[in-house]
């Protein structure tokens, strides 16, 4: 007897992704999901970004790694609070993870809260976390075929950061190529070319993220004026 | 599957998308160690992969988004909806 079912394999996750967003929203917090390789600069590209934006925003951070604390050290050594997953083998974070971390944090005292996952260009494209939105990051040492490599990454997320800029004349990467192949994917996505190590190009990455938390406490004025 | 009356499973079948995280070989290895001395034990896992296919909101064309370039091939619009190739559900089980 064949039966039909019809059901996504991930819904579980989802469900719970849908109520962290929930709960994101009641308190007016932009949640972004930060993904890329090992090594690209997320935690970097954090700690640049809390020293240029901590007195405007007040920011939050969940650390995702397969194990150590490093991370989350060194982001609470720039005073804001951080809390570290070790996921102990697993290459993304779930829903269910984040909402593990929620007694650590007082969300009403937060305007943005970034998760920075696993560091890996394939999983955590597919999991919700209850996040806005995804952005990644693809350092130029990585290779520009990465955007034809891994569409989906690319495909998923809102805005891509090409990092580490100032390495461009020592490899053999074409910031042209990343644009247009990952603009082929995904004709949205905004893209910014920093280096966490020259701070080149972040200024416009900070304006940009400052516009995204404002257009979300915005956007609920709206909602509940309306 | 005691509790709808089934002694046995004869097979699962999957929609897989072909843009999605999920390696078709892998999952099957997986499953079959899975239900090794489980009451599942024997059942076959098929699957089929989903053609990535988008929508142009613009002018309402549906087309097969090769090499994952999401522009409409009729209109050259960039809000592009995908409408299937992500997927990776349970769509059917052969039961006895």
């Amino acid at each position: 007897m064949k039966v039909s079912v019809v059901r996504n394999i991930l819904e579980a996750n989802e469900r719970i992704a849908e109520q962290n967003k929930a709960l994101f929203r009641q308190h007016h917090l932009l949640v972004i999901n930060l993904m890329s390789s090992p090594g690209a600069g997320k935690t970097s590209l954090l700690e640049k970004t809390i020293d240029a934006l901590n007195k405007d925003l007040r920011i939050g951070v969940i650390e995702g790694d397969i194990q150590s604390t490093s991370d989350a050290e060194r982001i609470a050594r720039k005073g804001v609070p951080a809390v570290q997953i070790n996921t102990g083998g697993a290459c993304h974070l779930d829903g269910n993870m984040i909402r593990e971390t929620f007694p650590e944090f007082d969300f009403s005292r937060l305007d943005l809260l970034v998760v920075e996952n696993v560091g890996n260009l394939v999983c955590p494209a597919e999991f919700k976390v209850g996040e806005d939105f995804k952005a990644m990051i693809l350092s130029v040492a990585e290779g520009d075929d990465k955007p034809s490599k891994y569409p989906l990454m690319f495909h998923e997320s809102k805005v891509l950061l090409i990092n580490k800029i100032d390495l461009l004349p020592y490899v053999d990467c074409s910031v042209e190529k990343i644009m247009k192949d990952s603009l082929n994917i995904n004709p949205e996505l905004a893209i910014f070319q920093v280096s966490c190590k020259t701070g080149e190009g972040l200024g416009e990455w900070y304006r940009w993220l400052q516009e995204r938390v404002k257009e979300k406490s915005q956007a609920f004025k709206n909602e509940s004026q309306g | 599957m005691s509790r709808h009356g089934a002694t046995g499973l004869r097979s699962v079948r999957l929609n897989i998308g072909e843009m999605s995280a999920i390696v078709p070989e892998s999952l099957s290895f997986c499953f079959e160690i899975i239900v090794q001395g489980t009451p599942l034990e024997g059942a076959k896992l098929l699957m089929d992969r989903v053609a990535l296919k988008g929508y142009c909101p613009h002018c309402e064309e549906t087309f097969d988004i090769k090499d994952f370039v999401f522009v409409c091939p009729a209109c050259g619009g960039t809000a592009i909806e995908t409408i299937q190739g992500q997927e990776l559900s349970i769509v059917e089980m052969e039961v006895e």
